[in-house]
């Protein structure tokens, strides 16, 4: 079993990051249960979206204490919430943010990656929704879903211009990671 | 087929599938999806369905019984204070003996305001005269939606139906669902004909005043028939088995490794399944735990909850909901059901979780089993936080 906790402001598109992440799943013959769970219930409220993943139906219903996978779509939350509270010791931490942003000391075998997931959104989507560009660096970092696959997720959710754009920003997310991973840098520690 | 769906898009989608004549809902948290993608479908002419857009719950349900009286299948569904808003319609609906199926998308009541799931909204109208089943997981839910119109339209039967699934957790969770075809849907589920209708040709009246002398036998039909519905429970389960290949068994209770138990949990609901993987943690270890799930909360099935526990020494009840004042409502039932038999368990403890959305962890399951012991507690709360218990107040 494998859990992902995502975390963002309400509107921000983490239960579609969620949605997405659960049908890249599915279509990797895995039973995933993607959930939200709403703070405040009002637009930029912090909020919470999780992905629990197993290769039978999963029946545990809580919420992800102890994630495998964090998945932060607006690093502001981490000025006054612990965002990696409970990610296992071996756990990978997707941010998205800029390059020299401040990190929190990490375990030695956590991994982070800070992906500028909103330029790449800006410049493929035209709005600052780094969601896609996040799924695709999560694909690079963990190994855990095929690029292939969530770029036919992306073309079956969106249509037109979001479409082409949004699957542009799953490749630039996955590229950004896999250049680091190249360059020998398996993930930043704080 | 096998979908990764939404919970509330999936029941939207079995809904469309039974074809309902008339649709009528007021929008409500953690409700509103399913009767958005509802209306979006009868917008789209994908459901030829009447959707009766309303002001207010009340004239929700108010149109549900109107449309059900007139002889055409109907639905509607609700959470929380929508459905304490449609009570008293409620109440009618079962009186009148309308096959009306409705879902609730179990939520906390207000006050303080709550949004997030627990079950009192439903179990608050236990005594309305509807049957009330719990799902597990949104199969089931999808699932049910089709045993309820089987059962509700069942000629020996023509009782509404509640089919209650916990709000966010399944309304809002996705995960995979077999959405059943149409053809099989059909076969499984004829067209809806009536006992009886309202009809200009042939008049008839329904819901009329019922003095003295006549209004205790109305009262007295519904509860034989929810006694005798017991047995035809298990009856719709094999036919829905024979098309869909899923079997409920008698649909009644789940039972989850509680025969050689010696401590089990009887709950309701998606908690279910997280209390099934503590049970398999602990089996792993030697333990001999179980948990009794109830499907079937209207009508209660005494006898097998009876049969399942009778050899059980310890028994925690797990209620989403309390009766305030009183023992917590599931509670109840399971001490009614020993009272006076020869066999049952030692000690029969209740305890409460998950009120107003408080998440329930594998830690609360295994505080439960932890705090089942000799000593039997009542209405017990689970993961309270004491520091909000301290009372202030100005000089």
């Amino acid at each position: 079993m494998k859990e992902i906790r995502i975390h963002a402001r309400a509107g921000q598109g983490a239960i579609t990051t969620a949605a997405l992440l659960g049908f890249s799943y599915f279509n990797e013959g895995k039973y995933p249960y993607a959930f939200p769970n709403f703070g405040a219930a009002r637009m930029g409220a912090p909020m919470n979206a999780f992905v629990r993943v197993d290769t039978d139906p999963v029946r545990l219903r809580s919420q992800i204490y102890e994630p495998d996978y964090v998945i932060i779509v607006d690093p502001t939350l981490m000025r006054g919430y612990n965002c990696f509270s409970g990610l296992k010791d071996d756990g990978v931490a997707i941010i998205n943010g800029k390059e020299d942003m401040e990190l929190p000391k990490l375990k030695a075998k956590q991994r982070v990656f800070v992906v500028p997931a909103n330029e790449i959104a800006l410049k493929n989507i035209g709005r600052p929704l780094g969601n896609t560009a996040l799924i695709g660096a999560f694909a690079a970092a963990t190994g855990e879903l095929k690029l292939d696959n969530i770029i036919a997720v992306v073309k079956n959710r969106f249509k037109g211009k979001a479409q082409e754009g949004n699957i542009q920003a799953v490749k630039e997310g996955f590229e950004f990671v896999k250049n680091k991973l190249k360059a020998g840098l398996s993930g930043r520690q704080g | 087929m096998k979908e990764f769906v939404e919970g509330s898009h999936a029941i939207a989608e079995i809904i469309k599938a039974t074809q309902p004549g008339v649709i009528s809902a007021y929008p409500i948290t953690p409700q509103t999806h399913i009767v958005e993608d509802l209306a979006q479908m009868v917008a789209n002419k994908e459901l030829n369905s009447q959707f009766v857009n309303v002001e207010s719950e009340h004239s929700a349900a108010s149109v549900v019984l109107g449309g059900s009286a007139a002889g055409v299948r109907v639905y509607t569904a609700t959470s929380s204070q929508g459905l304490f808003y449609m009570q008293e319609v409620v109440f009618n609906i079962a009186g009148m003996r309308l096959p009306v199926v409705m879902t609730c998308a179990n939520r906390a009541i207000s006050a303080p305001i709550n949004i997030w799931n627990d079950q009192q909204d439903s179990i608050s109208l236990r005594d309305a005269g509807w049957f009330q089943v719990y799902a597990e997981d949104n199969q089931e839910a999808v699932d049910f939606h089709l045993i309820a119109y089987r059962l509700a339209e069942d000629k020996r039967v023509m009782l509404p139906v509640m089919v209650c699934m916990d709000g966010f957790i399944l309304t809002h969770g996705m995960e995979t669902v077999d959405i059943p075809e149409q053809e099989k849907v059909n076969k499984f589920l004829p067209a809806y004909k009536p006992l009886y209708k309202l009809d200009t040709a042939e008049p008839i009246s329904m819901g009329l005043l019922a003095d003295p002398d006549y209004y205790m036998e109305t009262r007295f039909a519904i509860q034989e028939t929810m006694k005798e519905s017991i047995g035809y429970l298990s009856g719709i389960s094999k036919e829905f088995n024979a098309v869909f290949g899923r079997d409920y068994k008698d649909l009644l209770v789940e039972e989850y490794q509680t025969k050689d138990a010696e401590k089990v949990i009887v709950a309701m609901g998606s908690v279910c399944g997280t209390i099934k993987e503590v049970v398999d943690e602990q089996r792993a270890k030697g333990k001999k735990v179980g948990l009794l799930r109830i499907i079937t909360y209207r009508p209660f099935p005494y006898a097998r909850v009876y049969e399942a526990l009778k050899n059980v020494p310890k028994v925690a009840v797990l209620d989403k909901a309390v009766s305030l004042g009183a023992y917590a409502p599931i509670a109840v039932e399971i001490k009614a059901a020993f009272y006076g038999k020869k066999k049952g368990p030692k000690v029969a403890s209740s305890f409460v979780a998950g009120l107003g959305g408080r998440d329930i962890t594998l830690e609360s399951i295994h505080e439960v089993f932890r705090r089942l012991t000799v000593k039997e507690v009542n209405s017990d709360f689970i993961d309270l936080k004491p520091e909000l218990l301290k009372e202030e107040y100005g000089e």
